[in-house]
């Protein structure tokens, strides 16, 4: 990389043995990715993907120390992922908190850690940090040092920012420094689609199914996505944005991808159009039966595949307020047609604090709790890593939870059938 | 007989070690995250959806991949698995490396003392001649010589 003097001053040490460290770190990733300088970071803030407290991550807390010991701070706040415990709204037995409470043993200090290097708030902990609520929403064009995939996908995606795939500690650094290599999803070039997906199905394809479709098929290339505008729209409406996030975040777990387009939505795509699909780019063509078989190609984890769910996610990545009033209403409905009141399987919503508060302004708060489900600012997948949750019989919409673990995916109305009838398994 | 390859040097090194496979996108944390909680320093490969590497260990092996996948916390999973020392002996790409499993190599080599050479690059002849156990040797200059 082409470094400028205070850049190289930095790595010589010249700001101290830490910032040389950070900057090496940052300037090896560069050259690995044949960058030829950095950029500044612009934007609210960083984000980061570490928000967990785990005990064994003992070379993560000894980087930390490393970093708050030498005076360091990130120039902006930032937010981080959610929180790995919440016993008073999720349901867990005296054995799962004792675990919970051993494994996260360290998550005190790491929140006092995250705070001393600029930490927004102690409401910062979600993965859709880029909510209104929330506030850290890049806007189209700003350059980020973020990660968390699921957010990198939407912030590149759905509000047109600048975002590498970063790891966990590059999130950090380049916060650190203000400044990232610029290479790869930062560049025009670099944005351009490889693929094109032209979707055919006759009816809206599940956000779900749809995301891990394309991110096994393209991996970490960028696609360029066909026929969904049909369905979805071609507006950025808050029904829009939550299926981008989820079929986004989809994408990047079963797969890497860190940005697609979809024709007339997106806003590249709209501005852009079809010249973002390069020459030769291959197409995959998604219809009825390609979703079914990569639906169907999914394990089933469970000890005992016919169990009866005991727990239910809803909310990786976190809810929107629009998500938790459409979901209020659907399973009103749907324990309606059941002739219920409550539902039948344990359920938790899960969302931003700031978002779980926006949402309790709403009469929908009271609504949705009225039928027994709960609301929490967890992160599912770091609840289902306590060893003692991974043998529960748990379902989920979302196909991140189903892919880091033991849990069960099934699409948003067979979640909503055996929730409110029974918790009888829908197959 | 032994047959070499040369790639691109990511992270510089000189190692031995038996190769694991995985002819798929490598799910950095699906893979290690079962036996890093339980502190097992074999790392036996977790990935339900890798049929490759599933239930086989990954630790002090030579690590032969397409590229890595799926969460950003994957470089932080091969720092702490170096940390460990439960991560692989060298991480062997016959695609361009991506940037989790880059940030994952060079974190292990600046902040730990447990650094993975890291070689990409190597062409899909590598992935299709290299099976797993067979030795393989990575030198100073980036040459990955596979022997079975």
């Amino acid at each position: 990389m082409n470094l400028t003097d205070e850049e190289k001053d930095i790595l010589a040490g010249g700001q101290g043995e830490v910032m040389a460290k950070i900057m090496k770190t940052l300037v090896m990733y560069g050259d690995t990715f044949n960058a030829e300088r950095f950029v500044e970071v612009t934007g609210a803030g960083g984000h980061l993907v570490t928000s967990f407290g785990i005990s064994i991550m003992t070379a993560m807390f000894d980087v930390m120390d490393e970093i708050i010991d030498a005076g360091i701070k990130t120039k902006t706040p930032f937010t981080v992922d959610p929180r790995p415990i919440d016993n008073k709204n999720v349901p867990s037995s005296l054995i799962q908190m004792i675990v919970s409470k051993v494994m996260y043993g360290k998550q005190k200090n790491y929140e006092a850690q995250l705070k001393k290097l600029g930490l927004k708030d102690d409401n910062a902990f979600t993965c859709t940090c880029y909510m209104d609520e929330v506030g850290n929403t890049p806007k189209r064009g700003d350059i980020l040092s973020w990660a968390e995939s699921s957010a990198v996908v939407y912030a590149n995606s759905v509000l047109g920012a600048r975002c590498n795939r970063n790891s966990a500690f590059i999130d950090i650094f380049g916060g650190i420094v203000g400044k990232v290599p610029n290479f790869g999803l930062l560049l025009d070039e670099e944005r351009r689609a490889s693929w094109v997906i032209e979707i055919r199905t006759t009816h809206t394809p599940e956000a779900q199914v749809l995301g891990s479709a394309i991110g096994l098929k393209v991996m970490e290339r960028v696609p360029y996505i066909r026929g969904l505008s049909g369905f979805i729209g071609t507006e950025l409406t808050d029904d829009a944005k939550a299926y981008l996030k989820d079929m986004g975040a989809a994408s990047a777990s079963n797969g890497a991808v860190g940005l697609f387009h979809v024709h007339d939505l997106t806003p590249e795509a709209k501005d852009l159009k079809e010249t973002l699909i390069r020459e030769n780019a291959q197409v995959y063509v998604i219809d009825d039966a390609e979703m079914e078989r990569v639906r169907n190609s999914y394990p089933v984890m469970w000890k005992d595949p016919d169990a009866a769910p005991k727990l239910c996610f809803i909310g990786c990545p976190h809810l929107s307020v629009n998500q938790l009033i459409s979901w209020t209403e659907r399973l009103e409905k749907a324990l309606a047609a059941a002739g219920r009141k409550k539902i039948c399987v344990k359920t938790v919503f899960t969302a931003a604090p700031d978002v779980l508060t926006a949402f309790a302004q709403t009469p929908f708060y009271e609504r949705l709790r009225a039928t027994g489900a709960r609301l929490s600012y967890i992160c599912p997948l770091m609840y289902m890593n306590n060893p003692k949750s991974k043998n529960l019989p748990v379902i989920t919409n979302s196909n991140k939870l189903r892919t880091y673990t033991n849990s069960r995916y099934y699409t948003d109305n067979e979640i909503c059938l055996l929730i409110s009838r029974g918790g009888q398994r829908y197959d | 007989m032994i047959k070499t390859f040369t790639g691109r040097i990511v992270v510089c090194g000189q190692t031995s070690a038996k190769a694991v496979v995985s002819r798929q996108g490598f799910n950095t944390l699906a893979s290690f995250q079962k036996s890093l909680l339980a502190k097992k320093t074999d790392a036996v490969c977790s990935d339900q959806n890798n049929p490759d590497l599933f239930n086989k260990p990954m630790a002090g092996k030579a690590l032969c991949l397409p590229r890595s996948i799926g969460s950003t916390t994957g470089g932080l999973v091969f720092l702490t698995a170096s940390a460990m020392g439960a991560a692989p002996a060298c991480l062997l790409f016959s695609e361009p490396i991506d940037s989790l499993a880059a940030a994952g190599a060079i974190l292990s080599d600046v902040w730990t003392h447990n650094s993975m050479p890291t070689i990409d690059s190597l062409g899909q002849d590598f992935l299709d001649y290299v099976r797993d156990g067979m030795e393989v040797s990575v030198a100073l200059d980036g040459t990955v010589s596979v022997s079975d």
